[in-house]
């Protein structure tokens, strides 16, 4: 029988766990700190504790770490990691270094429900939910773990679309007794589901995403189905409702396809629906899959872009492709080929 | 679990508040509710507001539990607005409204949504429940010069086969990829298409059903030359 993971849990599950194992509460304390800060990967390891709890944890639970089974390195310094789920489905996160930054890039869902036309995680279907211990362990079980200063749910699978397990990783990340980082590091970011997005500014401090790709609703609907059920409109007239200052930001992610959507009247549908909203737009380079109809624009009309949204007074960057080579770009990631 | 920047949150709006603000959610009365097949259902209520064949209600049976978005499974000239589900074992709401019986009550919002029936050629393609918005368009006179594929593992999955058969004609085609019958097509609705070496480029295609039918069969369509442009989809999420 497989045993229950340790790593995953919150400080109130594992308080819960240990006063029915008949321990004191404060090993839950000392558990989360073996977790969450230490270099350690065994029940065995966590030395503070009595011979008797590491027993007892032993024989009922599991470390719970599961390591990569696969690391490609793309000539950019970009590291794909390939992780088996325990529903013996596998999933990949990217770690994307840059300057002083160490950015992680993490997946929330094995394979995708939303089918946007220009992802090739989409192309996979939906295969399985991740527990909040499979998208920690996704952080906490590469190499270069203690140097990670960023986090974006941005790899495979609609954080949304599996909230509580998303919303109890940032709790595990962002807590004290956690990895205590700030939530002013994390970003999550999603394609729009409108409740989702309610329960998320509400019960999160972390920084907001939405995949836009184009303000045009006939056009967003073919190429991203979600746009039927949740239409862009309604999501930003959401958005509007909340207060992004300072701490918190919301950015919008916009791929750009040659001919579709960058043009001039682009330039101005963007600076109409966004009116009223503080906000970044992160310009992004379509990475080409297979049997795709779209193309990705060209770098002068790129630029071009870039300007006409500052003209429009539009805090907007270019994203940087990185780990193309090793198919970890944006919308790249996939495992289809390992699905059973 | 606990609340995040508790000073940020005072300016915040519950999640209430928005179910209450946003859906504008009403309750309605449940006049019907039929299994028409093992784990599917078609419940039923008054009709009281217009809606355009294809369009989409958010339902629940508690208005602080945030909605599901079913699609109308029923005409617009009818008298009740009919909604077609399946239950999912581990789902909160479709265990309880396959439990439901007339006189409970349920919440719904106002019909809304952009994958709308009209009267041009076009082809619809579903599986399983994916067929609710066809049917609603059928079922309100649209279907002239309509081709529907319908995918579903057994054959008691044909919901509505009776009709749409009498009404279409050739022009249904049923896939099922675990039983034969001596009028279906044996495997799934990717299958046929493959088999189609003549499929309209200028025709608008409509897809409903799960994630993974509806980016295969769009690949496909996409590969046989039908600009992206005329493909239409509903993904069941």
């Amino acid at each position: 029988m497989v045993k229950e993971a340790l790593f995953g849990k919150t400080l109130d599950e594992l308080q819960e766990l240990v006063l029915n194992m008949g321990l004191p509460k404060f090993t839950a304390k000392q558990l989360a700190d073996w977790l969450y800060k230490k270099e350690v990967s065994s029940i065995e390891e966590m030395t503070n504790l009595s011979k008797k709890a590491r027993q007892l944890l032993t024989d009922n639970y599991s470390f719970g770490l599961t390591n990569a089974t696969k690391i490609q390195e793309s000539v950019d310094g970009t590291k794909k990691y390939l992780f088996p789920t325990n529903q013996g489905k596998f999933i990949e996160t990217a770690m994307i270094p840059d300057r002083d930054r160490k950015t992680v890039c993490v997946s929330s869902q094995v394979g995708c429900k939303m089918g946007c036309l220009f992802c090739m995680t989409g192309k996979q279907g939906f295969q399985g939910q991740l527990s909040a211990g499979e998208i920690v362990n996704q952080i906490r079980n590469i190499p270069e773990w203690q140097e990670v200063t960023n986090i974006v749910y941005m790899g495979m699978g609609e954080p949304f679309d599996n909230l509580d397990e998303v919303l109890k990783s940032t709790q595990i990340l962002t807590s004290e007794w956690g990895f205590a980082m700030s939530p002013r590091r994390i970003t999550v970011s999603s394609i729009g589901i409108v409740p989702g997005l309610v329960r998320f500014l509400n019960e999160s401090e972390a920084h907001l995403a939405i995949s836009l790709h184009t303000p045009f609703h006939d056009e967003r609907q073919k190429l991203m189905p979600v746009e039927i059920a949740y239409p862009l409109e309604e999501v930003l007239n959401e958005i509007r409702e909340w207060d992004f200052g300072r701490q918190r930001r919301v950015s919008f992610e916009y791929i750009v396809f040659h001919g579709l959507n960058d043009t001039p009247a682009h330039v101005r549908e963007m600076a109409r629906i966004l009116d009223g909203i503080k906000c970044r737009i992160n310009l992004i380079r379509f990475h080409p899959i297979p049997n795709t109809p779209l193309k990705g624009t060209d770098e002068a009309t790129l630029v071009e872009f870039k300007e006409g949204l500052e003209k429009k007074g539009i805090t907007t960057t270019i994203r940087a492709s990185r780990g193309q080579d090793i198919y970890a770009a944006c919308g790249l990631l996939s495992t289809k080929a390992l699905v059973k | 679990m606990r609340l995040w920047g508790e000073t940020s949150q005072e300016t915040m709006p519950k999640a209430e508040e928005y179910q209450k603000k946003e859906h504008q959610l009403h309750p309605e009365i449940i006049t019907q509710n039929q299994e028409i097949s093992p784990g599917v259902f078609l419940i039923s209520y008054q009709q009281k507001q217009d809606f355009i064949p294809g369009q989409v209600v958010k339902i629940t049976l508690d208005p602080e539990i945030p909605p599901r978005i079913y699609s109308i499974c029923s005409g617009n000239h009818e008298q009740e607005v009919r909604i077609l589900f399946n239950i999912k074992e581990d789902g909160y709401l479709t265990p309880k409204l396959a439990a439901s019986i007339p006189g409970d009550k349920i919440w719904v919002s106002q019909p809304y949504g952009s994958f709308l029936g009209t009267d041009k050629p076009a082809w619809w393609i579903a599986t399983g429940t994916g067929i609710a918005p066809f049917y609603s368009m059928f079922q309100s006179g649209q279907f002239e010069n309509k081709t529907l594929v319908h995918g579903a593992r057994h054959l008691n999955q044909f919901y509505f086969e009776d009709d749409l058969d009498w009404s279409l004609g050739k022009n249904y085609i049923r896939c099922c990829s675990q039983e034969q019958s001596c009028d279906v097509f044996p495997g799934r609705v990717t299958d046929y298409l493959q088999t189609q070496n003549d499929l309209p480029k200028d025709q608008q295609y409509y897809l409903c059903g799960k994630a993974l039918m509806v980016v295969e069969v769009r690949d496909l369509l996409i590969e046989k030359g039908v600009p992206y442009e005329n493909i239409i989809a509903e993904i069941y999420f």
